[in-house]
């Protein structure tokens, strides 16, 4: 046993925020959104809308402090981490219930990881848990659970893993590790997503489907001073331009979907817009990826050239400027971001010598896949116009999202792939999370998520060695590590990094925090943190 | 009439069959792997074989197609991929703000398209004539998101009459269905003018000219009962276009319909939702055919005769 954390109990984080309980609490707010709710179900529930919902309904054994990206332990009163990093033993913090008035034990736990795993669940959550020893029997379907996670008593759960995984605590602390209790997911009846019951710091009250949810604040949350609001109502089926009206009436706090384009600047310039408009930055890189088997992408001049002929500035435009050009696989928020990497600049002189050199002086014809929402076939457009101006016709292919997915996992069928609309924002911030899927060896295969079908087999191991720095200490050993693999990467040349996305959440002038509990880099809106002035 | 009400019957089970059959052989025919797109990026291959195998798309089509029609049968439309809930219960959950606002649209379309299109049939060549042409022009080209936004800005945020998102009373519904109806309409008044005009013509009319009646009895006893009839089959069509869900009209008011539903799942590619949605529209257009042509013998006998 190296380290022993006994420091970071979840009351910090509420020490944390004591200064923003000085001002008035309580009073209710009304949240928009356009998109119906899908799901409440921590082990199911996977998109941007419902992850921040679901993550204050319930609570893991780890968590983040609001607005940072530092993790501290939330169920978890302590933990340790054993020196080979194969062994983690959580001690609980007793007395926590849940909101049918059952107290949380170690079997919870169990229980809920399992059900992350467990195909019958059909949740997108199981590949996070893939170091836990029993991980491939139960994703293959068989009974029995998973061996890795033991509870010799009541409070202690102990995880053992097949191999170190670095990323360990972050697992744990993302929605599909949520502790359910079982006896309600079986009540249920297979839609506990819309009747969940959690342990987190509010409780759903009332759904009624396309229309509204009205969550409560938890009275028995284990955390004292926690939320800071009554109630929140979320009102769904709201198109944004409305959403904002109501907004600038006093009938909405938050316009989740943010401000339409149309809207942005009439807002930006109004005297109280300042306030209305959060304006952050998320763990988010859209890119075109350039398919490695396809020719001539085989060509590694080819993929710089193409790298050089993106102005990036102008797709920024579109975007109404709610984004920065990206030179990098990472965005500049996450740890490992390389400040001094230049990436390939904007040169159509670059762009055509490589060409030339590849033996393409005329270009060629390829294919460009996209979403078919906009904005994106509209930046579809402006790629395909950049590639023009270095001789390349590139057809566009603007499809529904599953089917653009299809032919990215397909071999040898897109060679080109522009990934808004579905692009990689992280499920943690930790620099391996946009590596694994979406650049190594495995999801070089059909039906992977690796598109450039990029497989350098060098940095997978590099990549593994980084993971299994498990020890806290060397942390900033393995953030190094991460950062030269991105780095390396880019010399290859496998994706065109193209935008880092911020996100825009409107609120009304009574509603109080820094921006970043309204723009969590984990969570998007906290509504733990957020108040009412 | 009962043997032709069997007839008709048996006929709308087959085209449900039909639509069943065609919209699940498209699906199935869909590029995108639904378990692929529930497993998420970071699923092995092992789980999205797992989850595939869960929801039974290992299978082959007709074995798949088997087991969704005789669930169907059974009254069981599956449950929806990504919301986990069972298909029926999120239709329904939507189908009374549909109902209403279909009820609610059409009312609106038919008093305006039979008002306007009768002064306009009455008064031909005339200017208000043109007037109500032209209108109702513009109303069948009107794009509904612009019309839609133009009432809200007006009615409920600069007027404050009428609030500007929601569902359950009885001002929430004034604007949606003034947005449909309005838009409408113009097909109704084109109609009911020329068919009006048609009737107008009719050697019945003269006489009943010649004999003294006035103008007013003519029009509304006489001329208005039997241009009535292609309305009748008009509202058949339009109760299916509605129920199919207003995609446009639901989404700027906020009107927790089936479209909205139908809209996501699409995206999602939920497929058990698509289906659902699909058979139900299926069914309303078919119903509402079935009813048109039931009403129309009870109001013009020529059709109970032959």
């Amino acid at each position: 046993m190296f380290k022993r954390w006994l420091l970071g109990t979840a009351m910090a984080t509420a020490a944390l925020l004591t200064p923003l309980a000085a001002s008035a609490e309580g009073k209710d707010i009304v949240v928009t959104y356009k998109d119906d709710i899908t799901t409440l179900d921590p082990q199911i529930g996977y998109d941007w809308v419902n992850w921040s919902m679901i993550k204050s309904l319930f609570s893991r054994l780890m968590d983040y402090e609001p607005g940072t990206a530092n993790l501290v332990p939330s169920l978890a009163e302590s933990f340790d981490v054993a020196p080979d990093g194969l062994t983690y033993t959580f001690k609980l913090h007793k007395g926590v219930k849940f909101s049918n008035g059952r107290e949380i034990v170690a079997s919870d736990v169990k229980y809920s990881i399992e059900r992350a795993v467990d195909p019958k669940t059909q949740g997108p959550g199981a590949g996070f848990f893939g170091a836990i020893d029993g991980f491939d029997d139960l994703a293959a379907g068989k009974d029995g659970g998973l061996k890795g996670i033991e509870t010799p008593d009541d409070s202690t759960v102990v995880f053992k893993l097949t191999r170190p995984d670095a990323t360990f605590l972050h697992v744990l602390a993302i929605n599909f590790a949520s502790v359910v209790p079982k006896e309600a997911v079986e009540a249920a009846g297979g839609d506990f997503g819309k009747k969940p019951v959690g342990s987190g710091t509010f409780l759903l009250k009332d759904w009624t489907i396309g229309q509204k949810l009205v969550f409560e604040r938890n009275p028995d949350y284990f955390v004292k001073d926690m939320p800071k609001i009554d109630s929140f109502t979320v009102e769904v089926g709201q198109e944004p331009l409305v959403a904002l009206l109501r907004l600038q009436k006093g009938e909405v706090d938050i316009a989740g979907d943010g401000i339409p384009p149309a809207k942005f600047l009439e807002i930006k310039n109004s005297p109280d817009g300042a306030q209305m408009i959060v304006d952050g930055e998320q763990l988010h890189t859209g890119y075109v990826t350039l398919n490695t088997k396809v020719k001539p992408f085989d060509d590694l001049k080819v993929r710089q050239a193409v790298n050089h002929a993106i102005n990036k500035e102008r797709i920024v435009r579109i975007l109404n400027g709610r984004a920065t050009p990206a030179k990098e696989i990472l965005p500049p928020l996450m740890p490992g971001y390389d400040n001094d990497y230049a990436g390939y600049d904007y040169s159509v002189e670059k762009a055509k010598a490589l060409l030339a050199e590849a033996g393409h002086p005329d270009g060629f014809e390829t294919v460009l896949y996209a979403t078919n929402t906009d904005p994106q076939p509209r930046i579809a457009q402006a790629i395909q116009q950049d590639l023009a101006a270095i001789g390349v016709k590139a057809e566009i292919r603007a499809l529904a999202q599953g089917n653009v997915i299809a032919a990215g996992g397909t071999e040898g069928e897109a060679p080109m792939i522009w990934s808004g609309g579905m692009a990689w924002i992280a499920d943690f911030p930790d620099p391996s999370n946009f590596y694994g899927p979406i650049l190594g060896c495995g999801g070089a295969v059909q039906g992977g998520w690796n598109w450039s079908w990029y497989c350098n087999a060098e940095l997978d191991e590099r990549a593994v060695a980084a993971d299994s720095m498990s020890d806290p200490a060397k942390g900033a050993e393995r953030i190094a590590a991460w950062k030269s693999i991105f780095t390396d990467a880019m010399k290859d040349a496998p994706w065109i990094p193209v935008t880092n996305e911020r996100r825009v959440v409107a609120k009304s002038l009574r509603m109080g925090g820094e921006n970043n509990i309204y723009i969590d880099p984990t969570r998007v809106i906290n509504y733990d943190a957020i108040f009412v002035k | 009439m009962v043997i032709l009400l069997c007839k008709r019957l048996a006929q709308a089970f087959l085209i449900l069959l039909g639509v069943a059959a065609i919209t699940f052989v498209l699906l199935y025919a869909l590029p995108a792997d639904p378990a692929r797109m529930i497993a998420g990026r970071s699923a092995t291959a092992q789980t999205v074989a797992s989850i595939r195998h869960e929801l039974g798309l290992d299978q082959p089509l007709l074995v798949q197609f088997w087991t969704y029609l005789t669930g169907l049968l059974q009254g069981d439309l599956g449950r929806s991929y990504a919301q986990k809930t069972e298909v029926w219960t999120l239709i329904a959950a939507r189908l009374p703000a549909t109902l209403t606002l279909m009820a609610a649209g059409i009312f609106v379309e038919v008093v305006l398209g039979i008002t306007f299109g009768t002064i306009a049939a009455v008064r031909r060549g005339s200017f208000v004539d043109r007037l109500v042409m032209t209108a109702s022009f513009v109303g069948v080209s009107a794009p509904q998101f612009v019309a839609a936004l133009l009432l809200l800005y007006v009615f409920a945020v600069t007027l404050g009459w009428f609030p500007m998102s929601g569902y359950g009373s009885f001002a929430h519904i004034v604007l949606p269905a003034l947005t449909l109806g309005i838009l409408g309409a113009g097909w109704y008044a084109r109609m009911v003018r020329s068919a009006m005009i048609e009737v107008l013509n009719q050697d019945y009319v003269r006489t009943a000219r010649a004999k003294g009646l006035s103008s007013r009895r003519i029009i509304f006893r006489h001329a208005l009962p039997n241009a009535i009839l292609p309305i009748i089959a008009m509202i058949g069509i339009d109760i299916g276009q509605f129920m199919g869900g207003v995609v446009v009209v639901e989404a700027v008011y906020g009107w927790p319909g089936i479209g909205q539903l139908a809209w996501q799942a699409i995206q999602q590619v939920d497929i058990p939702i698509i289906m659902g949605v699909t058979l139900t529209s299926a069914l309303a257009i078919v119903a509402g055919n079935l009813l048109a042509d039931l009403i129309a013998p009870v109001i013009d006998p020529r059709i109970r005769t032959s």
